[in-house]
């Protein structure tokens, strides 16, 4: 897994609410036995129009956020299907955090799994977000460099800087900080307590009454 | 005397491996259900670390997500769906894992062989790569979707790292009025509580609604728990449960049968048990209900009108209700009833046993689907598909004018070429309306088989009561 400490970045405003993983990656796109080409189907049915071309209202297609690492979400992020592919298109997108006000559970699994941040923020910090968004898009770079509009994650400090330097703490469990701080994944975490697994598959916690109940082979 | 305990706690309590202070628990799987689209890059994972299945004997696979339903053969779907399926083919031979291959008289939707098969049993953790496999929770089992990644961890492990969920009692008080389904119960309380409702929960669904259910009703209300936001929905295990259970082919038998089910009496939620939320619902004056939006809690009573964005005060809920309105082609303030539709899918594994196409079947009979409109039913298993043929429902479905397919999700995620064209207008007994879920460009409403035999027959949105 890529560590994850610290990153600086303009944000890319999909701001819908309840945005399911149907349309972070339609199901036509999971056909695949490894992860490639998974950047090709990232919000396809919004990206396209239906004859192919691209449609140039969805801000993945401008310019202006083109580079940009850090998406803003609408509240329950990643809602429906458990598909990983959602986190792995998004991180083939070179996107790195997602902020919203919530997230579904197994979409922020999925995401702390492949170092893709979620950021909770609370529905204030949210609307300043927005807001800033709506700013950029009003002076279309007359006033303002694109570097002005950029938000900080510090993830050891568990912070998210806005434009104007207003700071909102965002929770993140101490077990999935360590992991993405260290780019760590779980399976050799896991894999540390076979003992204790093993043990466990010799108990009767296991086998209620010795009923060899669950094997099945 | 100790504390009450629900029968989550129950079960939680009882494979919790290890939990050191700081970090989730080591949560022991009992059942492992794998299929074709979520597991590959798994297996891939184990190969690459040069590890092995820890318990092949715990898992099961099949196919069902890509697989066709016209035929039996790969040649019937495309290449890259060909190579999915023949890759869990070889990840199954070279790991000693189970396999409900194509032609298996066994196969079917793996929340439909899991139960019918008798691997589904109160008391067990199971997981699976699938948002879905909350239906196991029908049998009293602790069952919740993975991701692929965590897949690979039980694969290699037999266990998963969580952090334990809060618990959210939702009570079915009344009676059901005949038409009027479990598929009804779940969309109600999805548009109550909304698709985020249930996040960080596991729902137990209890009252005496919930106990008159029969076993493929329960599962069909656990099934849609994930709409509800809840990676897990769970029903307390009872003498219906255990006589759905009795003589599987994989539930214990004799004297450890009698052992299992005297532990199974054991599990249901102790008087007194604490839930962190909780929510009732009175069934009795319950309409089939009918969703006319872009996700399951945009649902309203069959004779209801469809929300007005103007008397949305909450601007992000109100533009959500207005993209929703523009993706459907549907007005403010308009009833869904009557309705035109082009097609009308039965399948799914939240409505593809016996007891829907029966149900469906009751309505057909002797009648015919409306000109124009195209049926399609996709029993959710090869099991079920026999025995719905066995007793004669088939037949009904095709002299109505309807199609029937072999087992498979089909038309509900639109992998294997059964799909809608761009604007299509469906009605569905699956789980999911999102923008393009059965097909791009098409639009889909989700109500129960009742409710989509009726409206195969008029060609418009039909009360099924009324027919």
């Amino acid at each position: 897994m890529q560590p994850f400490e610290r990153l600086t970045s303009a944000v890319i405003p999909v701001l819908h609410n309840d945005i399911d993983t149907d349309q972070i990656i339609p199901a036509r796109y999971l056909k695949v036995t490894d992860k490639n080409g998974l950047a090709e189907g990232l919000f396809a049915r919004w990206r396209y129009l239906p004859d192919g071309s691209l449609n140039m209202d969805f801000p993945l297609n401008q310019a202006r956020y083109q580079g940009r690492q850090i998406l803003l979400a609408g509240d329950n992020f990643g809602c429906g299907s458990s598909r990983e592919h959602a986190p792995w298109a998004l991180m083939a997108w070179n996107i790195r955090a997602v902020i919203s006000t919530s997230f579904a559970d197994i979409f922020r699994n999925n995401a702390l799994k492949n170092g893709l941040l979620p950021v909770q923020v609370d529905k204030q910090t949210h609307a300043r977000l927005v807001d800033f968004t709506e700013q950029e898009r009003r002076q279309n770079g007359k006033e303002r460099a694109a570097e002005a509009w950029v938000v900080t994650i510090d993830l050891a400090a568990q912070t998210l800087t806005l434009p104007d330097g207003f700071q909102a703490h965002f929770p993140i469990e101490a077990f999935h900080k360590t992991c993405l701080l260290r780019g760590l994944d779980s399976l050799g975490y896991l894999l540390d307590f076979s003992a204790h697994i093993d043990a466990y598959e010799r108990s009767e916690r296991a086998y209620p009454f010795g009923v060899r109940r669950y094997d099945f082979a | 005397m100790t504390r009450p305990q629900t029968l989550f706690e129950k079960i939680w309590d009882r494979h919790v491996v290890v939990e050191e202070p700081g970090s989730p628990a080591v949560l022991y799987i009992d059942l492992h259900l794998i299929h074709e689209v979520t597991s590959p890059q798994a297996f891939a994972g184990l190969r690459q670390r040069g590890l092995k299945v820890r318990r092949p004997d715990r898992c099961v696979a099949t196919m069902d997500h890509s697989t066709p339903t016209k035929d039996l053969s790969l040649s019937a779907i495309d290449e890259q769906g060909a190579r999915q399926l023949e890759q869990l083919r070889r990840n199954c031979a070279d790991f000693g894992i189970r396999l409900y291959d194509l032609s298996d008289e066994q196969r079917g939707i793996v929340h439909v062989i899991g139960p019918e098969l008798g691997f589904t049993q109160p008391g067990m953790t199971i997981v699976c790569g699938d948002s879905h496999t909350a239906t196991h929770g029908a049998f009293g089992a602790l069952a919740f979707g993975v991701g692929t990644s965590e897949v690979e961890l039980v694969l290699a492990t037999q266990c998963l790292l969580q952090y334990r969920p809060k618990t959210y009692q939702v009570v079915f008080e009344g009676r059901l009025q005949a038409g009027v389904t479990a598929k009804d119960m779940i969309l109600a309380l999805i548009a109550q509580i909304g698709v985020g409702g249930g996040t960080g929960h596991v729902f137990e669904y209890c009252g005496e609604a919930v106990q008159a259910l029969n076993m493929e009703e329960r599962m069909t209300l656990c099934n849609m728990s994930i709409e509800g936001g809840a990676r897990a929905g769970m029903i307390a295990p009872d003498d219906t449960t255990f006589e759905y259970l009795a003589n599987r082919p994989f539930a214990p038998k004799g004297e450890a049968w009698e052992q299992m089910v005297a532990y199974w009496r054991s599990l249901p939620s102790d008087p007194g048990a604490q839930y962190d939320r909780r929510v009732t619902l009175d069934v009795s004056k319950l309409e089939p209900m009918i969703t006319y939006g872009t996700n399951p809690g945009m649902g309203i009573p069959i004779s209801g009108r469809i929300p007005d964005p103007q008397q949305e005060k909450d601007a992000e809920k109100r533009a959500a209700l207005e993209k929703a309105l523009r993706y459907m082609g549907f007005q403010p303030n308009q009833p869904m009833l009557d309705q035109a539709v082009d097609v009308v899918f039965i399948g799914s594994c939240t409505n593809s046993r016996l007891t829907d196409l029966r149900q469906a079947a009751a309505l057909l009979k002797g009648r015919k689907v409306a000109d124009g409109v195209r049926l399609i039913v996709v029993p959710g298993s090869e099991s079920v598909r026999r025995q719905a043929e066995a007793e004669g429902l088939h037949r009904i479905f095709l002299e109505a004018g309807g199609e029937w397919r072999y087992a498979g999700c089909s038309m509900c995620i639109a992998m294997n070429g059964d799909q809608l064209q761009p604007g299509q207008l469906a009605v569905s007994t699956s789980n999911r309306n999102f923008e393009g879920r059965q097909g791009d460009g098409g639009r889909t409403i989700l109500a129960s088989p009742l409710t989509a035999a009726a409206t195969a027959i008029r060609g418009r949105i039909t009360d099924p009561r009324r027919l």
